[in-house]
């Protein structure tokens, strides 16, 4: 649900959690990406940090100048006229990924889980857009949604301690890709040669939240094509 | 200005790392801010020797390292009560002591706390990515190539002669932290305490909570009474933001401290440690017991006050 009002959830006394909803859903995301793009153009001096999350956004400011009540009120006044906040066009970004066998060891379960092909699992996972809900978890990791229905899998019941970097995986509604190597418990499918993240580049993400992205296959062979 | 070589690592300690700090802004990347997990310590020490507050210093975690000279040059010592030593001479923490060219600096342990910095007059040069020195060994960024230091490793400084003069200057010792096995920390109820019932809040706030082993620079886990959501709600939450402080609680009902290497989370956080409160953290220890204390936003402000009373108070004069 799509709340009218913000709600307000106080982290300490350096944040403020401004929750817009209570599902991931496009129209929550949607409010969360207008508030998120508000704050910054409004480039607040006193705001050290702004954290979207699937249904919220986290505000971090200085203790010392500032206080929760101060940040409440300036995102009341951003909230008013925020449907009027014209927003910037999301970037659409295509994503190469090699499908199967060693670069996506679960395929197969996937497949057998949903009772069909892995190529019948790749279709699907090519023929949605997804959303980039929400940046986290390691730096350049993006949660992104949602999966056709007929593409739902549960996370692996007991997660692999080291998942390559590059790896597309899914998780209930999600999609993902791990940007490096990471511990984790999502099934992976598939792997993609392009570098998520770049510490030396600003912004550092190749995907920011908000982004459109879709994913198209590519053989082993084309893969050298796009490795930097 | 050109940089000096200032420090030799000739024993790296087990987890000796470039910290400042830390690196905000970068949240909506899932880029955690990093830095000094004591960032008291590591602002005191900049101090001592007359730095900038944006100085990177080391943080040794556990025990320290052994290193060398390379140049004269102003250092300070703070944090964990890590037994400091030039060549074979005991010295003293939380003051700013010369170095000269050849000498070592060696620890003989920690006895309280966990974290101990070492600053040096002109900083730790590393380059910045995305505007911080500190170093992020998850994402292996940052600090020196992202890793800890290791034997052989060269630290340099800029002007380190005009940080000479600060020799003497001293924390006064009433402002010296104790580290002591119990600690409380001052908390705010928040941001899901909502989702805990009344006797869950005070089960919280009237135990005692030891610390783990399971702690590094992302968390601590705590072991004590369970704490339980409301019956009715899920295990997880859907991710969110998070800050360091904020004490989480998983499925097991255990609560973890998050530290500065996490960005988001999926559980529930009870309350979350006031900003005055949060250089503690980098101090605890396992079987160190922990108490939690609600203060209301004015008292942490007054604490916030209290710590920068005592920063600013540090007046260390420089060459010119």
């Amino acid at each position: 649900m799509l709340y009218k009002q913000p709600e307000y959830r106080v982290m300490g006394d350096r944040s403020l959690l401004v929750e817009l909803g209570n599902e991931i859903h496009v129209s929550v995301h949607e409010k969360v990406r207008r508030l998120f793009l508000a704050v910054k153009q409004a480039s607040l001096n006193t705001l050290l940090d702004a954290v979207p999350g699937y249904c919220s956004l986290l505000l971090v400011f200085d203790p010392f100048t500032t206080t929760p009540d101060q940040i409440r009120k300036i995102v009341n006044n951003l909230f008013l006229e925020l449907d009027e906040f014209e927003l910037p066009e999301p970037a659409n970004i295509e994503i190469p990924v090699v499908y199967g066998d060693e670069y996506g060891p679960d395929l197969g379960w996937v497949a057998s889980y949903h009772k069909t092909t892995p190529e019948d699992v790749i279709a699907r996972h090519t023929q949605t857009g997804y959303r980039v809900y929400m940046i986290g978890f390691i730096p350049g990791f993006p949660y992104m949604g949602e999966l056709p229905e007929n593409l739902e899998t549960p996370r692996k019941k007991t997660p692999r301690t080291a998942v390559p970097r590059g790896s597309v995986g899914l998780a209930r509604k999600q999609t993902g890709i791990y940007p490096a190597q990471s511990p984790g418990g999502w099934q992976i499918i598939g792997w993609s040669p392009l570098k998520l993240f770049d510490p030396l580049k600003n912004p550092p993400s190749l995907l920011e939240m908000g982004d459109r992205v879709r994913f198209f296959r590519i053989s082993e062979e084309e893969m050298t094509h796009w490795q930097r | 200005m050109a940089a000096v070589k200032v420090l030799e690592i000739i024993s790296p300690g087990p987890l000796t790392t470039i910290q400042d700090r830390g690196r905000l802004g970068f949240g909506q990347y899932g880029v955690a801010p990093s830095g000094a997990v004591d960032s008291f310590s590591l602002r005191v020490g900049n101090r001592l020797v007359g730095n900038g507050e944006d100085e990177a210093g080391l943080e040794m975690t556990f025990a320290g390292p052994a290193v060398t000279a390379l140049s004269e040059i102003a250092i300070a010592v703070t944090g964990a009560d890590i037994q400091p030593r030039i060549n074979t001479a005991s010295v003293p923490m939380w003051r700013t002591l010369v170095m000269q060219k050849g000498e070592r600096l060696s620890f003989k342990g920690i006895r309280n706390g966990l974290r101990a910095y070492l600053a040096v007059g002109g900083g730790i040069n590393a380059e910045r990515v995305l505007g911080s020195r500190s170093t992020n060994l998850g994402a292996r960024f940052g600090g020196l190539s992202g890793r800890p230091l290791v034997k052989g490793d060269i630290l340099s400084t800029h002007a380190p002669h005009l940080h000479l003069k600060t020799e003497g200057t001293a924390l006064p010792f009433a402002s010296i932290p104790a580290h002591t096995p119990e600690v409380t920390l001052r908390i705010i109820f928040g941001p899901h305490h909502r989702h805990f019932n009344p006797e869950m809040l005070s089960t919280f706030e009237q135990s005692a909570y030891r610390v783990t082993t399971q702690l590094d620079r992302t968390g601590i886990r705590l072991e004590g009474p369970l704490i339980k959501e409301k019956a009715a709600l899920e295990k997880s939450i859907i991710s969110e933001g998070v800050v360091s402080g904020a004490i989480q609680i998983p499925g097991d009902g255990q609560p973890i401290i998050i530290l500065g290497e996490t960005v988001t989370g999926g559980y529930r956080k009870i309350a979350t440690v006031i900003s005055a409160d949060l250089h503690r953290l980098g101090q605890l220890r396992p079987e160190n017991k922990v108490r939690f204390l609600p203060v209301s936003p004015d008292e942490a402000r007054s604490a916030l006050l209290a710590i920068e009373t005592i920063i600013q108070g540090i007046k260390a004069g420089l060459n010119r």
